[in-house]
């Protein structure tokens, strides 16, 4: 066992872990991070969107230094069949901004600058070094952890998890569940490498302008998920996630997924001539505020995707992890400057801290919208996808056919699809799912 | 007793790719790793301190980033870690490095304790030279055992150190006097992880950078480019060999005769000259 006491240990170094780490180590904490992979980063897989204002929050003139890709001007959101998309485009001057809102990034990149903040505030970071159980005293409270090192036993007087989604420490500790088949996502993506003025001259954008499209339909074969392709500087990613029971119940594969999608009519001259430079995969927290665990107890504090803090719905995860880490940092702060014990009761001021900020609130608005569209995936990522492409394909099609007419046949074509009763019942659920 | 561990950060070589169009290395965004045949200097170092006792130093040359490596080095157990690093040294081969290295090895001596053994690996995988540890070795007038393959025994108060060296006919027990160089044959040995104290230790060790002057470098010309008489003349990929393979059909023949009958029927100098060998018998 290591003799020396710690104030804090921070398990994980991904977005979470580097905010709760970076924010005790600022407020003049003694803290020990143990990250498992070779160096910050090099394990952890996102799309990847940086949010900005969560981040500067923690490091406040980042865009100084910070391996950034591209800052973001337009968003595409597009509703996929076999062969078309009806796309919802957003594409603003605004986001030309000197402080750009939201970045493509590349996390292996990223995480290591964000930990080398970490290091420069004065935190210890520990790479290739596992956690492998946490410790508990007599009385359940937890003190320290127990790593894969030889004599590799420490102490603290709080443990903050930021294990990521799998969170085997906190299920093994019985802190919570494994997280359940139906609130976690499966998602692959690959890496595409083009030359710049390509990327450029495919998306439309010039200098470090970025392009984001989402993509839902007929390309998850009828399982709750979504497609993504992001703009970065000299690389295309890419990817596409559904829910991993979608998977068991439909037998259908990833990589299939991924292939029809790349392959997608669409999709395939974004990516022509690439090279793909990478492939990863990845779970995503996605049971929503339902789903979330015991956020804190004796001793601990569990931040970001190991505490399911995602929203699905905005595809929002890493902004979330930074803001849980940092507010869960200023709570441990808070009762250790008081110099009151880590007990459940103190911690709690993290809970109260989060169910106040953005995080629990956009959480709780979407709270019922996982169970919706996972029991109307059928309907919401196949029938309507295709009703909507139909209606689309007509009313852009001069055929000689008689407006009215038209206007008819695509409200049969729904009906007969969905039934009056069906159309109204669905909206008025996705309504109240969404308000 | 005082060991010095010479290593190399070099390009993670699996993870090189060749650049499509201008057919050169990208070494942009490439790991990198320690010199992988270091690694075993590096255990059978920390394996004699172990033993007998004393500190082993890592000692590396390149630019800021190579830290890395030596915080890593540090991670499975080495007590001190020296860069050498400063802009005369860029663009060395392996004189002028072999150069910069022993004068950084001297001042160690000088520094901290008398080094009593240098351990490198057989080469690097990036230059393949195993030049700079023998270099390094006559620059300090130390003896040299190269391709060790094991540490028999060592005596500090006899000064002496007798190991095992691969040879192409068999296995050399060699006994030298100390100081020496042992420039460690790979599969030798497997590097420890370190313990947890180890690691603790190295992400608050502060790694000791030394320029050109801190290392007490006397002539700067023989440092870097300038110290450099090697000339890159030409970088290219290999082209793949076009020859592909025959199938040959005994057509009843013994399978051995028929292949050697069309081995001579492409060669038929080959043919000749066996005979003419053969004739000799």
């Amino acid at each position: 066992m290591i003799e020396e006491r710690f104030d804090a240990i921070v398990v994980g170094a991904g977005m979470s872990g580097n905010a709760a780490a970076l924010t005790l180590a600022k407020r003049g904490l003694k803290v020990l991070q143990i990250e498992r992979g070779e160096y910050a980063g090099s394990k952890n897989v996102q799309g990847a969107i940086l949010y900005a204002d969560m981040l500067e929050k923690l490091v406040p003139n980042f865009r100084e230094d910070a391996p950034l890709e591209r800052h973001l001007v337009e968003q595409r959101f597009w509703i996929m069949d076999n062969k078309s998309h009806t796309g919802l485009h957003y594409r603003s001057e605004d986001f030309n901004e000197e402080r750009p809102n939201r970045y493509t990034i590349i996390r292996s990149q990223f995480d290591r600058w964000f930990s080398s903040k970490v290091r420069e505030a004065g935190a210890i970071v520990l790479c290739e070094t596992t956690v492998t159980e946490l410790v508990k005293d007599a009385y359940g409270k937890v003190i320290g952890v127990i790593t894969d090192r030889q004599d590799g036993e420490v102490h603290a007087d709080v443990v903050v998890l930021a294990e990521g989604v799998n969170g085997l420490l906190g299920t093994r500790a019985d802190l919570r569940e494994r997280p359940k088949p139906d609130n976690v996502a499966l998602a692959v993506k690959e890496m595409h490498f083009l030359p710049r003025e390509t990327i450029e001259a495919r998306f439309n954008i010039k200098g470090d302008e970025g392009v984001v499209i989402e993509a839902a339909g007929t390309i998850s074969a009828g399982m709750t998920g979504m497609g993504f392709v992001y703009a970065n500087k000299e690389s295309v990613s890419l990817g596409i996630g559904c829910l991993v029971s979608d998977f068991q119940k439909t037998g259908e594969t990833p990589y299939d997924l991924l292939e029809r999608f790349k392959n997608h009519p669409s999709v395939a001259p974004l990516l022509e001539g690439s090279e793909v430079k990478e492939y990863a995969a990845h779970l995503i927290p996605e049971g929503g505020y339902n789903a979330i665990p015991n956020l804190y107890g004796d001793g601990w504090v569990v931040v970001g995707d190991a505490a399911q803090l995602n929203n699905a719905m905005h595809r929002e995860g890493s902004n979330l992890a930074m803001t849980s880490g940092r507010l869960a940092a200023e709570a441990i702060f808070q009762v250790k400057s008081r110099r009151d014990p880590m007990t459940k009761e103190n911690l709690e001021l993290y809970k109260k801290m989060l169910d106040d900020s953005f995080v629990i609130k956009d959480l709780k608005k979407y709270k019922d919208m996982p169970a919706l569209l996972h029991t109307q995936s059928q309907n919401f990522f196949l029938t309507y996808p295709q009703l909507v492409s139909k209606a689309l394909q007509n009313f852009v099609r001069v055929d000689g056919t008689p407006k009215k007419e038209k206007e008819k046949t695509t409200l049969k074509q729904w009906v007969a699809a969905r039934s009056w009763t069906g159309l109204f019942g669905d909206a008025f659920r996705f309504a109240r799912a969404w308000r | 007793m005082h060991i010095v561990v010479c290593i190399k950060q070099v390009p993670d070589s699996a993870q090189i790719r060749v650049h499509p169009v201008t057919n050169t290395i990208m070494r942009q965004g490439v790991p990198t790793i320690i010199n992988p045949y270091d690694l075993f200097a590096l255990e059978e170092a920390m394996r004699l301190r172990d033993k007998v006792g004393g500190e082993v130093t890592v000692l590396t040359m390149g630019p800021p980033s190579a830290e890395d490596s030596l915080r890593k080095a540090l991670t499975f157990g080495a007590d001190r870690a020296v860069l050498l690093t400063d802009r005369f040294f860029a663009g060395a081969d392996t004189l002028a490095t072999s150069y910069a290295l022993a004068a950084a090895v001297r001042k160690i001596s000088n520094t901290y304790a008398p080094v009593d053994v240098v351990f490198t690996g057989k080469q690097t995988i990036d230059g393949d030279t195993a030049q700079v540890g023998p270099g390094v070795c006559k620059r300090l007038n130390f003896l040299q055992l190269t391709y060790v393959s094991k540490i028999v025994s060592i005596d500090l108060e006899g000064r002496t150190i007798e190991v095992e060296r691969r040879s192409e006919g068999g296995v050399q027990v060699l006994r030298s006097a100390l100081p020496c160089l042992i420039t460690m044959l790979e599969g030798t040995n497997e590097v420890r992880r370190g313990s947890m104290q180890n690691a603790l230790n190295a992400a608050r060790a502060t790694v000791v950078k030394w320029s050109a002057q801190d290392a007490g470098v006397e002539d700067i010309t023989k440092c870097g480019l300038r110290g450099s008489p090697t000339v890159v003349k030409r970088v290219f990929a290999p082209t793949p060999r076009a020859e592909k393979a025959a199938l040959v059909d005994p057509a009843g023949r013994p399978p051995a005769d028929a292949l050697i009958e069309e081995i001579f029927k492409l060669r038929p100098k080959l043919e000749a000259d066996m005979f003419e060998l053969a004739r000799g018998y």
